[in-house]
């Protein structure tokens, strides 16, 4: 009987604790979201509407508010859609493929200098961009590249976090002996990278190649301080502009939809494949 | 972790591989080659001429560039004793700890719910992946949008009025609230990456611990404090310090909501955006004793992260789970 009785004590208690965690997990959920939800709904709206005050229903000047921000004159936004693509792709090309490289190459062979080489690797992992950002400037400057795409681009070559998930991933899921194998079959060693090893790093580079897109294509802080001319210039950055614009001036359904353009396709992506995004954040753990 | 990387391979491949190294290793060198020639070019070069540039005297004066001349350390005095630069620390770490300490309490709270066993709450991957969504979100266009939401005459404010408030909140005027602002995105984008990483590392901790002390008569706080929070304490220290540098770096956010001006009254200006607005104007002496210096900070604190990661106690809770 008393048993009995604990028992449901206890499976009460439980039961509550349990509502109070969906409880918690609600509102952290509406905390979330309610910035996107008003962005969503004024996005939709036309300025006259949107200054009448706050509405929780979509308006009908989604497609006015997309026409008015592509024909804005002093901002250049199509041009920055095609320049965001084209740095974030270049990026996460370039990020993944030597990072997988030079994590194979300190994976799959005994040199002299491997370990020193790893351990500098993992050193210079958290120190960042901006310290440094003076004479990268300077030198770009120095050689003709400043507004222009390379030095957003290439030195992601050299990207240290992108390679110790790499490196993770391979301990993991790359054997040597299939690299011993496709030696034996008289494989090259840079032929057995691209067609042996990358094919098995496949879903790391994928989880990787989708973090280096994001981070490139929210990245402000160096494209701000390399591109100066209009058709150069990246999304940031031209909502970095809109917010020095008069703001008063501005139609504020131009500025909801800004927004919406620079944020809505990383969300649809990240709904898309948010399973392996998740698991991604989790085995990398040496993401700041 | 390199001590870890051969300890894992079975015996016999090590061997194998002592024996090919002879011929095989030129392939390795080949290999990272791109990654460190481009780290010279583009990340050590760039560094040590930041380094180099911090000791000359160098800014613009309207039109016309003073110096090039080497002036020594005279940089580092003038930014430590004449700038503001000790007030903008101050205000970086203050943002910093506004969202920091609400954003490790809940995502520690979080990480607890999500992987208690007797609590099995259903919906994890919803919740998880609404949690982490902010995360990815442009830092700039986030901060757009809260400037719109919280602006005086923005749908925030609207709602405040509709529920009865006597006059709009004037966010961005405030020195508490604009800064509680920045705090507030900050919090919203990491959490969520926080409380992944923490359940993470509670998923690595040997459960027949927790049957152990089940048995033993541990209720469910008692097995979180006495059993999780200890053997996870490594991963506490990794969240702390990397958190601790990625707001050092604290730009885009701030930068965007008061448009480069830290307003009001410069109270909300971080090290970067002190940084930039050197860098900015071409300013080069200065942004570069400025530079030095966040170099140090981070530099100290990555030290500490890479040195508490050789030792192998981060290998368990955030490596390979």
């Amino acid at each position: 009987m008393n048993a009995e009785n604990t028992q449901r004590n206890e499976k009460n208690r439980l039961a509550a604790h349990r509502f109070f965690c969906y409880l918690i997990l609600i509102l952290i959920t509406v905390l979330c979201l309610f910035s996107f939800y008003i962005l969503f709904i004024n996005a939709t709206r036309s300025h006259p509407d949107i200054q009448k005050g706050f509405s929780a229903v979509p308006g009908g000047s989604f497609w006015i508010n997309l026409q008015n921000i592509f024909h804005d004159q002093n901002l250049p936004v199509l041009s920055g859609i095609k320049n965001s693509v084209l740095v974030s792709t270049g990026v996460a090309a370039l990020s993944t493929y030597f990072s997988a490289m030079t994590a194979f190459g300190i994976h799959a062979y005994d040199f002299r200098f491997r370990k020193a080489a790893f351990a500098f690797i993992m050193m210079v992992m958290l120190v960042p961009t901006q310290v440094s950002a003076l004479g990268f400037v300077k030198f770009m400057t120095a050689v003709g590249l400043r507004d222009s795409f390379i030095p957003l681009i290439v030195p992601t070559i050299a990207s240290p976090i992108v390679f110790f998930f790499m490196k993770q991933y391979m301990e993991s899921a790359l054997p040597l002996e299939i690299v011993e194998a496709a030696r034996i079959d008289g494989s090259n060693e840079f032929h057995t990278f691209n067609f042996i090893v990358v094919p098995i790093m496949k879903p790391a580079i994928a989880v990787q190649a989708i973090f280096t897109f994001v981070s490139a294509w929210n990245n402000y802080f160096l494209p701000a301080l390399l591109l100066n001319s209009q058709q150069k210039k990246t999304l940031p950055i031209l909502i970095a502009q809109m917010r020095s614009a008069d703001f008063l001036k501005f139609d504020m359904g131009k500025v909801y939809i800004m927004i919406f353009i620079a944020i809505v396709p990383v969300i649809m992506v990240y709904l898309l494949l948010s399973k392996y995004i998740v698991r991604g954040v989790a085995l990398g753990s040496v993401k700041g | 972790m390199p001590a870890a990387t051969s300890v894992k391979k079975p015996a016999s491949i090590h061997k194998k591989n002592q024996k090919k190294s002879i011929s095989y290793a030129k392939w390795g060198y080949l290999f990272i080659a791109p990654f460190f020639l481009a780290y010279a070019l583009f990340s050590l070069y760039p560094l040590l001429s930041t380094f180099y540039n911090s000791l000359f005297e160098n800014y613009m004066n309207g039109l016309s560039q003073v110096g090039p001349n080497f002036i020594g350390l005279e940089n580092f005095k003038t930014v430590l004793t004449q700038g503001d630069l000790s007030k903008y620390f101050k205000n970086t770490v203050i943002i910093w700890l506004m969202g920091f300490i609400p954003q490790f309490a809940l995502s520690l709270l979080l990480a607890a719910w999500f992987t208690d066993l007797r609590l099995r709450l259903k919906a994890l991957g919803f919740f998880k992946t609404v949690i982490y969504l902010p995360n990815l979100i442009m830092a700039t266009a986030f901060s757009m949008l809260f400037f719109a939401l919280f602006s005086d005459a923005g749908p925030v404010n609207s709602i405040l009025l509709n529920l009865g408030a006597a006059e709009p909140v004037r966010f961005l005027s405030n020195l508490w609230t604009t800064r509680g602002l920045i705090a507030l995105m900050n919090f919203l984008m990491w959490f969520g990456n926080t409380a992944i990483l923490l359940m993470a590392a509670i998923m690595g901790v040997d459960t027949s611990l927790y049957e152990a002390a089940e048995i033993d008569g541990a209720t469910s706080t008692q097995s979180f404090w006495r059993i999780t929070v200890p053997l996870i304490k490594p991963i506490f220290i990794y969240v702390f310090i990397t958190s601790m540098i990625g707001g050092i770096q604290l730009f885009d956010v701030p930068q965007i909501l008061t448009n480069g001006q830290g307003n009001p009254n410069r109270s909300s200006m971080t090290l970067v955006m002190y940084l930039n607005k050197h860098l900015f104007s071409e300013n080069f002496g200065m942004a570069g004793a400025v530079s030095v210096l966040l170099f140090l900070i981070t530099g100290v604190l990555s030290g500490i992260v890479f040195l508490s990661m050789r030792e192998g106690t981060l290998g368990k809770g955030g490596g390979k789970r």
